[in-house]
């Protein structure tokens, strides 16, 4: 089980956390012409990447905050973890 | 009775104590303090099972969680437990045991036929011979192997045993209590570090409690029990026996069994019968140890041949003579200490050394006491069926490949010891990449991969010395990283033996002409002849060999097996061991009973149970509940003599004539609050939003990105900036989400709070033609008029002295209100309803009238919305703005979900207007077409139409909307029903809307 550091709780166990998928896509603005192949990217096509990926967890079970989580999906290792609005650098 | 191979002194047992057990109907006894293996064989009991393939006999092999062999069922105060090895199972008065693997008995085993037909049981024959007929499988194969197979039976009556889970932190775990763990246990202690020692034995110690050395002056047993005594009296340390650490997860969190009750004859009240432990630890010290590896020879399996290790802890412990004519075979100096043991203890034993000539302290020590030492010889094969009656013999020569004459001795056991095999599992379960360490010719761990560290004979390190001395440091330092103290700890003085180099030999050859079983996995009863035939026919990765001749997948998960199979393997195939690699170390180390693993989590435990304020009222009027997600709503108020069909249609009907209260608490509900409230909802529902003003409710339809419909439910303005929306019971938790997650990352920018106010409310739904009558009486201050209070309106009302939220909203279809008050005015309000609506001829309806009115009214809800429907396809989309933007538009123009024939509602009405139609039947043009029939729509939902008295019922059709009218058959192959039906609208009650606008 994952040891997550939640930028507002501290150290807490994964099972207080849901999974959220990829951080770095990002949503169409509204009311602009989206092509079906932007909108397809960013509904449906996932890299599914071996190794660092920066990714998206709500807290659920304590503050309610959605979170960036840079983990390695090979070794679940967790470098950094960063508030919804910090910019990753 | 007498015990027979217990010796007069000695052992940890405690003598004073005498235990009476049952094995395979017979009666012994045994000492407190006793295994149930160790008290067998001080009864001389040797014979305990039946091996898995060839049902030959079987004894004890280990004397710990090695065991392959004496795996047995066992009875405890009513219950029964499969897959117990009796080298663990501690005795207790009344234990009852049987043999498994066997029938009619374990002398007498119908089973064993198939030794002698050995020939047809090699490696993949499973595989090979009941792949075809294919027909077979289910009739013949399977049950026989079904029947022939397993260890032991699951009991399959509830387990009144309660089990526990428990979650803990500390600075550093010790998994093993031997001398490394006791060693950096202490040192760790003394600089304040927060320490857990888990033991899997009922003993602290590990090989402290039978190895020959002195610590600090006292015995190597004294000196354990010292450190024990000084840990237990630390606040800082908790230490526990009877704790298997058997996994190692992610970010150092290990998973412990603590048996707290499985050596007791029954569990005391209140108590668990075992406790997982989930430990997140800052760092971990492995200590686990070494296991003694087997030399392979023929007819190894025989009861009486056992790991040498087992033989001197039996003795050592316990007390117990394994046998009074022993034969010691062994490669390095480990086999002396038992031999040493024996004669000790007036025994004789005979050495068989495959060394030709090894020099020790050990060895010396052995000359001087007599022992009759033989080098350069080894045992060819065990002779005896039941037990060892003898041993063929001889000498070997240097290059291991040539036999010498047979002889034969007599003897009664067989203790083999061919080195010892270091315990790795956790270290590599924490992805620890183990290495091979020639000198041992065992692996390692390599590279710490989490915050673990691995000493003493785990590490593959046997001096004493140096493991006291890296376990001291190791406790010192990974403490003073945590606590910042630095408490200087005095290493004691140590006296061991010092041992020689093992011989790097492991399985002897077949002698000519005889043809010997040489088994590697005792449990699995793979043999050298097996992995030879898997490398012929062409398996090469170690891990395919395990799987094809099943080498290492027995309970015992190979820990006696895995290396010789390994050295076996990169023999063959001429390579070395490392290159062949092992197989991955999985957790559970050790079996781990599943109560334990289900913990409290069990029944009406697996998930918390909602109830509304009024469901004490409920019960008082026999509802009949059911499960709404994790509440508990009525389903009928049952009067009578009811059935579900008769009490819910009464109660509908009721509602279409007169008017019916239904509790609708478990509705999710959101506030949401802020300047920019109005903008998130535009954003988040279909339709337009903008513009609702206050005092005013709207039904809204949200889509997920990508286009399905995720939830509907009405909102509702409360004041300027704040809503007040609900969802359905089942989407409540995550629309909350979903708002969240747009909120917090999508949409920082707009000003708008959300919180779950779901258990601040409690709603009651009044519906029917008098529902109006009823509310004046409720609310004489209020005008509820239909002007005062128009459909989709919204006002403030006093219940008798209650704040009240009134809401005129309608899921069923007829003239309809919600009302709403704070949770705890629930009852208040329900029982006045109730009350005043009495002479409106009031019901309360559940779940099934519910439902019963939405479908007949055509509204769509779960069952439709299941994450497959986009609005057109529920007839939503009058509600889908074709000016603003909201979450999902863009899919909406995906290609199939624009296609002329796209799936939509539609209403199903059999044609003999009396039988009811399957949720979940297939909608087919053809039901004498062949399979597989083309499938059109399926049915949604069904009920009992009681405005037209016939089964009505909903379908997602594909071309719904040009599908009126049509006759199709609905097919239900697991009901077993073809029902001609007719296609009709959706709205088959007020498909023009007027009555909740009356
Ligand atoms: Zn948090």
């Amino acid at each position: 089980m994952l040891y997550i550091n939640c930028p507002h709780c501290g150290m807490r166990s994964q099972n207080e956390f849901s999974y959220g998928g990829d951080a770095s896509v990002k949503r169409p603005e509204l009311n602009i012409e989206v092509s079906d192949q932007e909108w397809d990217n960013f509904v449906y096509n996932r890299k599914s990447l071996r190794g660092k990926h920066l990714e998206l967890w709500q807290h659920i079970s304590g503050c309610r905050q959605w979170i960036k989580v840079e983990r390695d999906t090979a070794t679940h290792e967790i470098f950094r973890t960063f508030k919804a609005d910090e910019e990753v650098a | 009775m007498t015990q027979a191979f217990r010796i007069e002194n000695g052992g940890l047992i405690n003598r004073d104590k005498k235990l009476s057990f049952k094995f395979n109907g017979k009666n012994y006894f045994g000492y407190e303090g006793d295994t149930l293996a160790s008290a067998l064989l001080a009864n001389g009991v040797h014979l305990v099972g039946r091996s898995f393939k060839y049902h030959r006999p079987r004894g004890f092999f280990g004397a710990g969680v090695d065991e392959p062999y004496a795996v047995v069922q066992l009875y405890r105060n009513g219950e029964t437990e499969p897959n117990i090895k009796a080298t663990e199972q501690e005795l207790f008065e009344g234990l009852e045991a049987k043999s498994v693997n066997c029938w009619p008995s374990v002398n007498f085993d119908i089973g064993a036929i198939n030794n002698f037909l050995k020939i047809f049981l090699p490696a993949g024959f499973y595989y090979k011979t009941f792949m075809w007929p294919k027909s077979f499988w289910y009739r013949i194969y399977e049950p026989f192997i079904r029947k022939a197979a397993g260890l032991g039976v699951a009991s399959t009556k509830h387990d009144k045993e309660r089990y526990e889970h428990k979650y803990e932190y500390c600075d550093l775990l010790i998994a093993g209590s031997g001398p490394s763990g006791l060693a950096g246990a202490y040192a760790a202690a003394k600089n304040g570090a927060k320490v857990i020692l888990a033991e899997d034995k009922p003993r602290f110690g590990g090989s402290l409690l039978t190895s020959d050395v002195n610590i600090g002056n006292q015995s190597g047993k004294d000196w354990a029990e010292g450190i024990i005594a000084e840990l237990k009296t630390m606040p800082n340390v908790v230490v526990k026996n009877r704790s298997q650490i058997f996994g190692y997860y992610d970010h150092n969190m290990l998973v412990m069994s603590e048996k707290v009750s499985d050596h007791l004859p029954s569990t005391k009240k209140y108590h668990p019968n075992k406790r997982l432990w989930y430990i997140r630890a800052k760092e971990v010290l492995i200590s686990s140890g070494s296991i003694e590896r087997p030399i392979v020879f023929g007819n190894n399996d025989t009861p009486g041949v056992m790991l040498s290790s087992a033989a001197k802890e039996y003795l050592k412990v316990y007390g117990v003579l394994v046998g009074r004519k022993p034969l010691v075979f062994t490669n390095n100096d480990s086999g002396y200490e038992t031999a040493i043991e024996f004669k000790k203890h007036g025994v004789d034993p005979v050495v068989l050394d495959s060394r030709k000539n090894a020099e020790s302290e050990i060895i010396d020590e052995a000359k001087n006491l007599g022992i009759n030492i033989k080098n350069s010889y080894v045992v060819v094969a065990a002779q005896g069926y039941k037990k060892v009656k003898s041993a063929d013999i001889a000498t070997i020569s240097e290059d291991k490949k040539q036999l010498g004459k047979i002889e034969s001795i007599q003897c009664d056991c067989i203790c083999v010891s061919g080195f010892w095999t270091p315990t790795i599992h956790l270290a590599s379960q924490s992805g620890n990449k183990t290495k091979f360490k020639e000198e041992i010719d065992a692996f390692v761990p390599g590279q710490s991969k989490q915050n673990e560290i691995t000493l003493g004979a785990a590490n593959g390190v046997f001096s004493l010395d140096e493991t006291l001395k890296t376990s001291f440091k190791a406790g010192s330092e990974l403490s003073k990283k945590i606590t910042e103290n630095d408490n200087e700890i005095a290493i004691p003085n140590v006296v061991e033996k010092k041992s020689s180099q093992h011989d790097k030999f492991w399985c002897v050859p077949l002698p000519k002409g005889k043809n010997y079983k040489r088994f590697l996995d005792f449990q699995n009863d793979v043999a050298v002849s097996d992995i030879e035939i898997a490398l012929r026919e062409g398996y090469r990765s170690i891990e395919h060999v395990k799987r094809y001749t099943t080498l290492g997948m027995a309970t015992d998960q190979g820990k006696t097996s895995n290396l010789n199979g390994l050295q076996l393997v990169s023999e063959i195939e001429n390579k070395v061991v490392p290159a062949v690699g092992h197989t991955t170390f999985r957790p559970p180390y050790t079996p781990v009973s599943i109560g334990a693993i289900v913990g409290r989590e069990v029944g009406k435990h697996s998930k918390p149970t909602r109830k509304s304020p009024m469901h004490s009222w409920h019960e008082k009027n026999n509802a009949v509940f059911v499960d709404a997600g994790i509440w508990l709503r009525p389903r009928y108020y049952k009067r009578g003599n009811e059935n579900l069909f008769e009490a819910s249609k009464r109660e509908a009907k009721n509602v279409r004539t007169n008017v019916g209260v239904c509790d609708v608490t478990t509705l999710g509900k959101i506030d949401v609050k802020g300047p920019d409230a109005a903008e998130l909802l535009n954003r988040v529902y279909t339709n337009a939003w903008l513009k609702l003003p206050v005092g005013k409710a709207r039904y809204g339809v949200m889509l997920r990105e990508d286009g399905i419909v995720m939830d509907d439910g009405t909102t509702t303005r409360i004041s300027e900036n704040h809503y007040h929306m609900t969802t359905t019971t089942a989407q409540a938790a995550n629309v909350l989400s979903h708002l969240e997650y747009y909120l917090q990352l999508v949409w920082p920018e707009l000003n708008v709070n959300v919180v779950s106010t779901t258990e601040q409310w409690a709603g009651a739904a009044i519906a029917g033609p008098k529902s109006r009558d009823l509310l004046q009486k409720l609310f004489p201050n209020s005008d509820v008029s239909n002007e005062g209070l128009p459909f989709m309106g919204y006002m403030e009302g006093d219940l008798f002295g209650v704040k009240a939220r009134i809401f005129r909203i309608s899921f069923s279809g007829e003239l309809a209100y919600e009302v709403n008050v704070e949770s705890d005015y629930g009852n208040f309000m329900w029982e006045k309803i109730i009350e005043v609506g009495e002479k409106f001829n009031i019901q309360p309806y559940g779940t099934e009238a519910l439902s019963t009115l939405r479908i007949e009214m055509g509204h769509v809800a779960g069952s439709e919305l299941d994450g497959r429907t986009i609005p057109f396809d529920n007839a939503l989309e009058g509600l889908v703005s074709k000016k603003k933007d909201f979450i999902g538009k863009r899919s909406l123009q995906r290609s199939a979900f624009i296609a002329e024939d796209r799936q939509r509602i539609v209403g199903v009405v059999p044609l003999d207007k009396q039988t009811s139609i399957p949720e979940g039947s297939h909608l087919v043009k053809d039901d004498k077409a062949p399979l597989p029939n083309p499938k059109l729509g399926h049915i949604s939902a069904s009920c009992w139409s009681v405005e037209y008295d016939n089964p009505f019922s909903l379908a997602i059709l594909k071309d719904g909307k040009n599908m009126i009218g049509q006759k199709l058959f609905a097919m239900s192959p697991l009901k077993n029903k073809v029902i001609p039906v007719e296609i009709v609208s959706s709205h088959y009650v007020d498909p023009k809307g007027e009555r909740v606008r009356s």
